[in-house]
């Protein structure tokens, strides 16, 4: 049985799934029920000056019957006193001496770093995580991201913090900044223990059609808001992968954004984060998803011999290379396997117009055909296939030849002017601009048009066309 | 067998005649529509004989514009909702939906056509309105899909319109001989409803067409003439006892059926005589109307049905049971039918022979002969010039509907010989545009 325990920073979790702050650790009672239901450990809910918040604070973003697949919020930090949330943490604390308790913060002047820093601590929190990623509201007020933005600020206030900070001190990251290592070096110059990344990103998820705003709506208006959810996944993995591969962080990451099943969190450890974070799921889904992510786990670990997660943390990063590390002659084309195929030719139009026109159709059958010598090799084709392993990459080099862009360029064998002969589109094949017009037109007109007989007669004169 | 107890009142009527293809919840219609792969050049497209954009009017509804969906359905088809309904779907476009392929749930086209269109119909929102009056007038014969759909599609086309219908309601036999579990009469008619609405043609009810002068007086006040008069009554069987009481055509019954409702009594043990839809209907039918034993009984094998293997598979589901490879030869009875004396037969060389001795009384209280209709050749020998085929069939221009009469136009089972709504509502926008061709001089 492998072993998921951790320890971040000092901070040690029977799991590494902690819940980030948020409104599932806005309460002593939520956190223990979480905990009961196999949470390793909870970053409770911004604690500070207590706020108000308004009335409709959600949005979602939904694709096709897929509910939030992103989510964001206009909420701001706990609104409850810091006394209640100080003596839920002690009670939580006396109940789950193992589990992992971190106290997230923002305030503003240094006294109240000061006095806030040991209220948690004499509470008995295992940790710190200091806010500097809230998008909206808090930053206005000078907090939140805000401070994340300033490296020199973040670092002024981390150092406030460790003046009396006697346990691990996490700085949370806002991936609203163009470079997420610029913070993560000041977390570290100012003396933090670990980062934790991301936080939400600032967001409009719509636009009601009728009421001409944003959602969500306050009494007819809204405001820009944190996106977070399975739509973020992507964003927070590049951002954990450059920090895990700076060589001026080197601290402990906590991966954070769009982690709803172990899959998730396996691919943030496998780029670095050595505990992971999660919201949206457990708003959405409840506590219950945590059996899901701990089975999932295990059983990834126990398939690849690991028998701790630090056996992956990182282990994909030596892997993630800057593009012009990445070696040109490797070659794949697409390979359609007739048996699978059901002929919805998805492949055939997503190719002819949004690749290289490297698939034909054929007479007679519904399974188109890969033109090999134009296939690039894009994976369009394989991605947008309805049915599983129909479509696959087939490696095409012998394997035994290794090129890059850098080493092209240190040759000097790069295109250089407009017209170089060294363009790699340069004896590709392109069809004439002219061969499109009128192409498959009958197969993309209408369907009555279609029914009633060929194209031109089809065209004007239906009554619809008339009336319409 | 009852597993259907006799109904009393339309509640129970209703409960037994269950729509096998309910409406769609808004919910339902986003789930079902989210897994359309909108496949190019889509195989629906093709299976359907209206060819309606498949994939484009299930995205509309993905996307929430719902009328922009059941503009798409009406463009191709004016019975779009009735279509959605009772077309079978599972030899037409959902037989061809790629999933099939994937051993997958094919698309539910039909569910989802039926809630685009029944939205509109509800909203009463204004698609289509009458194109500007070209001045020239077409008589229509025939209140059913045909006549309907051309009398829609003319009336775009500028037309004045005049439909003659020799029923008390329009859609014929979508309203008097579809199975009542398939659509309601309510639905039926809210489509017909929304169309005059839109189209705004005169429909003239209980205006049957029956002779040369009331002919003559059609080609004396309108430009053109369009038949869509559908089929007859159901064939004699010429049989002895045929013309006891209890013996009835099947799309006589079903006739009564979709107007009387619990109204209509069926006897105890009904033998249904034929093995083509229209019989599995009647079978099935019966069996819903709370007859104890239903008996299919057909002429050769099982396999041999001209049905649709689903619509055998609804009868058997309640309860019907087949009785294959037997000719009836009387009908036998004391006034009121009492039975069937069949004879079995063996087929040799795809010929049905007789099997000599082998004759047997099948004990019943009713009999439905679902024998097929008859043309309506008397009518059509009325107009001069129109030739029909071997089979009692308006020989016509397969583009343009013009028949061997140049005034006069067909479509739906007229000319096709019994088909789909789907058919004749295809079939009768193509001809009003034949019309349109020759009446315009292009
Ligand atoms: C029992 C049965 C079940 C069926 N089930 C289905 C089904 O589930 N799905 C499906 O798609 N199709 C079904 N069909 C077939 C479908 O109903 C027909 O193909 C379709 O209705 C044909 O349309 P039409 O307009 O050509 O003819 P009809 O629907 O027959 O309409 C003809 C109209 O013309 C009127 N008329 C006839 N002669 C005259 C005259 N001289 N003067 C004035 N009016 C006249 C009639 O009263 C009638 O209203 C079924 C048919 C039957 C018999
Ligand atoms: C409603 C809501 C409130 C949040 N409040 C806080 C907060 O008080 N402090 C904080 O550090 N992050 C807050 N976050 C950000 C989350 O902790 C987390 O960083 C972000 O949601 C990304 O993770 P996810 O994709 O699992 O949701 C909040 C997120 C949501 C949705
Ligand atoms: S991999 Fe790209 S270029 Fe090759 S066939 Fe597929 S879509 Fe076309
Ligand atoms: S996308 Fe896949 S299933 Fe569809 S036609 Fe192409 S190979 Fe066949
Ligand atoms: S074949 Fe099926 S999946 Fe493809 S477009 Fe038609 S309904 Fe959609």
């Amino acid at each position: 049985m492998p072993d998921l325990s951790i320890n971040f920073a000092g901070i040690k979790s029977p799991n590494p799934f902690w819940l980030a702050s948020a409104p599932p650790t806005n309460s002593g009672y939520q956190v223990m029920k979480a905990f009961d239901a196999g949470w390793g450990g909870a970053v409770w809910k911004t604690l500070g000056v207590p706020v108000v918040n308004v009335s409709s604070r959600y949005g979602g973003v939904n694709y096709r019957d897929k509910r939030l697949i992103g989510f964001n919020n206009i909420e701001l930090i706990s609104d409850r006193p810091l006394a209640d949330n100080l003596r839920e943490i002690e009670e939580v604390k006396k109940r789950f001496p193992n589990h992992a308790v971190i106290a997230s913060l923002m305030v503003q002047s240094r006294q109240e770093w000061h006095d806030i820093v040991r209220d948690v601590q004499n509470a008995g929190s295992d940790g710190i995580e200091l806010n500097f990623g809230c998008p909206h509201g808090m930053c206005e007020r000078g907090m939140g991201s805000a401070v994340g933005q300033e490296p020199e600020v973040l670092r002024t206030i981390v150092e406030w913090v460790m003046e009396v900070a006697r346990i691990p001190v996490i700085v949370k990251l806002t991936p609203n900044i163009s470079d997420i290592t610029e913070p993560a070096r000041a977390a570290r110059a100012g003396g933090a223990d670990a980062i934790s990344l991301i936080n939400t990103i600032q967001s409009i998820v719509g636009v009601d059609l009728d009421r001409f705003a944003p959602y969500p709506i306050v009494d007819g208006q809204g405001s820009n808001g944190g996106y977070c959810g399975p739509a973020v996944k992507p964003i927070a993995l590049n951002m954990v992968k450059n920090c895990a591969q700076d060589p001026d962080v080197r601290l402990p990451i906590s991966g954070i954004g769009g982690i709803e099943n172990w899959r998730d969190a396996a691919e943030h450890i496998l780029l670095g984060a050595s505990s992971v974070q999660v919201c949206t799921a457990a708003m959405h889904f409840g506590f219950g998803i945590i059996r899901e992510m701990t089975a999932g786990l295990e059983q990834y670990m126990t398939e690849k011999g690991f028998n701790t997660i630090y056996d992956f943390v990182g282990k994909a990063l030596p892997n993630v290379r800057h593009w012009e590390d990445l070696n040109l002659k490797y070659k794949v084309t697409a390979s359609i396997n007739e048996d699978k195929c059901i002929g919805c030719q998805l492949c055939y139009t997503a190719c002819e117009d949004g690749a290289h026109q490297a698939i034909r159709l054929q007479e007679g059958t519904r399974t188109p055909a890969i033109i090999e010598e134009n296939c690039v090799g894009c994976n369009l084709c394989s991605l947008v296939c309805p049915v599983e392993e129909c479509i696959t990459m087939e490696r095409r080099d012998d394997g035994t030849q290794h090129l890059t862009w850098k080493e092209r360029t240190e040759a000097n064998d790069i295109p250089v002017t407009f017209n170089d002969e060294r363009a790699g589109g340069l004896h590709h094949w392109v069809p004439e601009p002219s061969a499109a017009l009128g192409k498959e037109r009958h197969k993309t007109l209408p369907g009555k048009a279609r029914a009633l007989g060929s194209p031109e007669d089809a065209v004007a004169k239906t009554a619809s066309d008339v009336v319409s | 067998m009852a597993e259907y107890p006799t109904p009393t009142t339309e509640q129970e009527f209703a409960a037994n005649f269950a729509q096998i293809k309910p409406l769609m919840s808004n919910t339902e219609a986003l789930y079902e529509s989210s897994r359309c792969l909108f496949c190019f050049d889509a195989p629906c497209i093709k299976a359907c004989p209206s060819g309606i954009d498949i994939p484009q009017f299930i995205r509309q509804i993905n996307s929430g514009n719902t009328t922009g969906a059941a503009k798409t359905i009406y463009e191709a088809n004016y019975f779009g909702n009735a279509c959605g309904k009772v077309c079978p779907t599972e030899v037409l476009c959902e037989g061809a939906c790629v999933y099939n392929l994937n051993e997958q749930k094919p698309i539910e086209i039909g569910r989802l056509q039926s809630h685009a269109t029944r939205k509109v119909i509800d909203s009463g929102k204004q698609l289509f309105a009458p194109g500007a009056a070209n001045g020239r007038k077409v008589a229509v014969i025939g209140a059913g899909p045909a006549g309907i759909s051309a009398a829609c599609e003319l009336r775009a086309l500028g037309y004045e319109v005049d439909v003659f219908e020799a029923r008390a309601q329009p859609s014929g036999l979508t309203l008097y001989g579809v199975a009542p579990y398939k659509i309601t009469n309510a639905e039926t008619l809210a489509e017909m409803d929304y169309l005059q609405m839109q189209f705004g043609y005169r429909v003239h009810y209980n205006q049957r067409i029956g002779s040369r002068e009331e002919l003559a007086a059609l080609e004396e006040a309108y430009d053109a003439i369009f038949l869509g008069i559908g089929l007859g009554a159901t064939n004699a069987l010429l049989l002895p006892g045929e013309e006891r009481q209890n013996c009835v055509g099947a799309v006589e019954f079903i006739e009564q059926l979709r107007i009387g409702h619990e109204q209509v009594q069926v006897g105890r043990k009904v033998v249904v005589l034929g093995g083509g839809n229209t019989a599995m209907d009647a079978a099935s039918e019966s069996a819903r109307m709370g007859a104890q034993d239903v008996v299919l009984a057909y002429r050769r094998g099982k396999d041999e049905m001209g049905a649709y293997e689903f619509e055998y598979d609804l009868a058997k589901a309640v309860g019907v049971k087949g009785l294959f490879n037997v000719a009836p030869v009387e009908i036998v009875g004391n006034g009121k039918v009492e039975g069937v004396r069949f004879i079995r037969t063996a087929t040799v060389d795809g010929q049905v022979q007789v099997v000599p001795g082998s004759e047997f009384v099948e004990p019943c209280d009713m009999v439905i002969k679902a024998t097929g209709q008859a043309k309506q050749t008397h009518f059509l020998h009325l107009i001069p010039g129109l030739q029909l085929d071997g089979k009692g069939r308006i020989v016509a221009d397969a583009r343009t509907g013009q028949t061997t009469n140049p005034k006069y136009f067909a479509s739906g089972d007229a000319l096709n010989g019994g088909a789909e709504v789907v058919n004749a509502a295809a079939e009768a926008k193509q001809t009003a545009r034949g019309i349109h061709a020759f009446l315009s001089g292009n």
